[in-house]
């Protein structure tokens, strides 16, 4: 018997999939450009430059959670001298104020996974004077 | 020498990787240039590969002895083990891709005291060679959502399985430990055995290396070294629409990822690695065992020019019959 058909096709499925990325973002007409941001229209984000705060922001607020929770320490000084509080909520939403043009873009571009909105709620977003 | 001298070629790769990364010249080279052409080895070299196998005669069937023939209808046939259908045969295959059928028959040997010859089960291997190639093939489909845009609802679904217990942040994959930990014991296995030492070459710990090379830069990446998620997206999105970007500061950790995934994907066609292939291609896995109810007559044979029995003794039927030999035809 010969299977040369066979082998093709195995092999001709091998190379569809393993290409698979190409021919989805054609059909799903990807754009090339990253997810546009809405930033705050001016200064310089307090707690590290833009390249620390796109790279380690969830570090910082991670740190910031476990020290107001298990510190107590509920203040910190920004680079700008400013006192801001360790809050999630509070601290970075003032600045950022829409959660779906700045966080939300970025993480469904990357598909992370942000379980922090369980508890912690937009006030902005329920009072519907968000954005 | 074997495991040294790969280690430090591994390494010495990944710090190729990480220079180039930081170097602003050397980026497209070491983002794009690098990736594409070793991507084009891989596809090129694993075709070439298949083809050739393709080509090569495989006339007989080449039963194993795993389990009972089809034979009697009164004697219970392995289907699975010794299939005689074409149905039988995706069994069989399926258990040797996904579960390692083969492997699972492991066995050791070793002399006991005595002396006597010992053989016992060997089973640690097969787990962790499960392990490893089921984290492998989970963590490359979790990195599909650096290469879709949208990312697919299964793609982020199996990450949140995967990270399912939330230990940390971001949350702690559960296949990075199974891969860090079955590699670390396959490594292991091969060091510590001296049998498995002295049969290990090269080519054995260069693969090693350079998988412990990609999960531990990957796991760096994603609980240490934090890099910009988003940057890589793009440069790998650019990457497969044929559109390439060269990224600003990504994080010289990603290069080092980015030129050993390069380099192992340009040695698999050439290495053992492509056993990838070649266990679809196993004439003792992928063939029905039916030698004895079909005829296989070797297509390649050429005409051969028999001389039967009966001509020879047509030839020289005076000569028998006058020395009174029994003939077969008077
Ligand atoms: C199970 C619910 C829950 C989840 C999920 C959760 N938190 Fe909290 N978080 C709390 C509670 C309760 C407090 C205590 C509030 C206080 O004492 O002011 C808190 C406090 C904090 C604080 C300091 C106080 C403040 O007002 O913000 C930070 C920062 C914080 N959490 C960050 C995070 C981050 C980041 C995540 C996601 C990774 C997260 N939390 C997920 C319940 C939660
Ligand atoms: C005082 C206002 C302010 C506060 C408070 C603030 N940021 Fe920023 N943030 C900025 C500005 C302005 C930028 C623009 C980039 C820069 O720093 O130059 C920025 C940039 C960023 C970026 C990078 C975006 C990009 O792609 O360039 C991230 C991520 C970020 N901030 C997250 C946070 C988080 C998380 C918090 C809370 C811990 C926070 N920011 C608090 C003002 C603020
Ligand atoms: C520049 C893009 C970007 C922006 C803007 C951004 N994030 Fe993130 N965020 C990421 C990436 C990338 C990850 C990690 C994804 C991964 O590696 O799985 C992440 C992860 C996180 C995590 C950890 C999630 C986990 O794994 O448990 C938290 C918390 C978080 N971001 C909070 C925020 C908040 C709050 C904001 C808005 C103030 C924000 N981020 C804005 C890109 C961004
Ligand atoms: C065979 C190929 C590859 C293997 C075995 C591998 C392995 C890993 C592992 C084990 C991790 C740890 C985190 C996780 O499991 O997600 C990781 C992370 C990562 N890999 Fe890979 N990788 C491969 C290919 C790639 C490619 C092609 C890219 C991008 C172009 C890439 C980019 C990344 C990035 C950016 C991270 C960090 C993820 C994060 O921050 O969450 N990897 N890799």
């Amino acid at each position: 018997m010969n299977d040369r058909g066979l082998i093709l096709g195995g092999l001709l499925l091998f190379v569809g999939l393993i290409t698979l990325p190409v021919w989805y973002n054609v059909a799903a007409g990807t754009p090339s450009r990253p997810p546009e941001l809405k930033l705050p229209a001016q200064g310089k984000d307090p707690f590290g430059t833009a390249e620390y705060m796109r790279a380690s922001h969830m570090s910082l607020l991670v740190a910031w959670r476990d020290e107001v929770v298990r510190g107590g320490e509920r203040t910190v000084v920004g680079r700008d001298g400013k006192t801001y509080a360790k809050s999630l909520t509070r601290t970075c939403m003032d600045c950022h104020s829409s959660r779906a043009e700045f966080c939300d873009r970025c993480h469904g571009y990357t598909s992370a996974r942000v379980s922090c909105w369980d508890c912690h709620a937009d006030r902005r977003l329920a009072e519907g004077s968000a954005r | 020498m074997n495991a040294l001298g790969s280690l430090l070629l591994v390494l010495l790769l990944a710090g190729l990787g990480f220079a180039g990364g930081q170097v602003a010249g050397l980026r497209p080279l070491f983002g794009v240039v690098v990736p594409y052409a070793a991507f084009v080895i891989f596809l090129l070299g694993v075709s070439h590969r298949v083809v050739l196998w393709a080509r090569a005669p495989v006339p007989f069937r080449i039963p194993t002895t795993c389990g009972q023939q089809r034979s009697l209808s009164w004697i219970k046939p392995s289907r699975l083990e010794n299939p005689s259908s074409t149905l039988g045969v995706v069994g069989r295959m399926a258990l040797e891709v996904g579960l390692f059928r083969s492997l699972f028959r492991n066995t050791r040997t070793e002399l006991r005291e005595g002396p006597r010859l010992g053989y016992g089960e060997a089973k640690l291997l097969w787990v962790a060679a499960l392990a490893f190639h089921w984290a492998f093939l989970l963590v490359i489909l979790r990195h599909l959502r650096f290469f879709l845009e949208p990312v697919p609802a299964v793609v982020a679904a199996l990450a949140s399985v995967d990270s399912f217990f939330e230990i940390g942040t971001p949350g702690l994959y559960a296949t990075d430990i199974v891969l860090a930990g079955a590699l670390g014991y396959l490594l292991l296995r091969r060091l510590l055995s001296p049998q498995a030492r002295y049969l290990s070459l090269f080519g054995d710990y260069f693969a090693l290396f350079l998988l412990l090379g990609l999960a531990a830069s990957g796991i760096l990446m994603r609980y240490a070294v934090r890099i910009d998620t988003v940057a890589v997206k793009q440069l790998a999105l650019g990457l497969v629409t044929l559109s390439p970007v060269v990224p600003g500061e990504v994080g010289p950790l990603f290069f080092s990822h980015l030129f050993l995934l390069s380099v192992l994907g340009a040695y698999c066609p050439f290495s053992k690695l492509m056993h990838m292939g070649g266990v679809f291609l196993s004439p003792t896995r992928n063939l029905a065992n039916t030698s004895r109810m079909k005829r296989h007559v070797n297509p390649w044979n050429y005409p051969v020019d028999v001389h039967t029995y009966a001509q020879w003794e047509d030839a020289f039927r005076d000569k028998l019959k006058a020395a009174g030999l029994p003939l077969e035809k008077e």
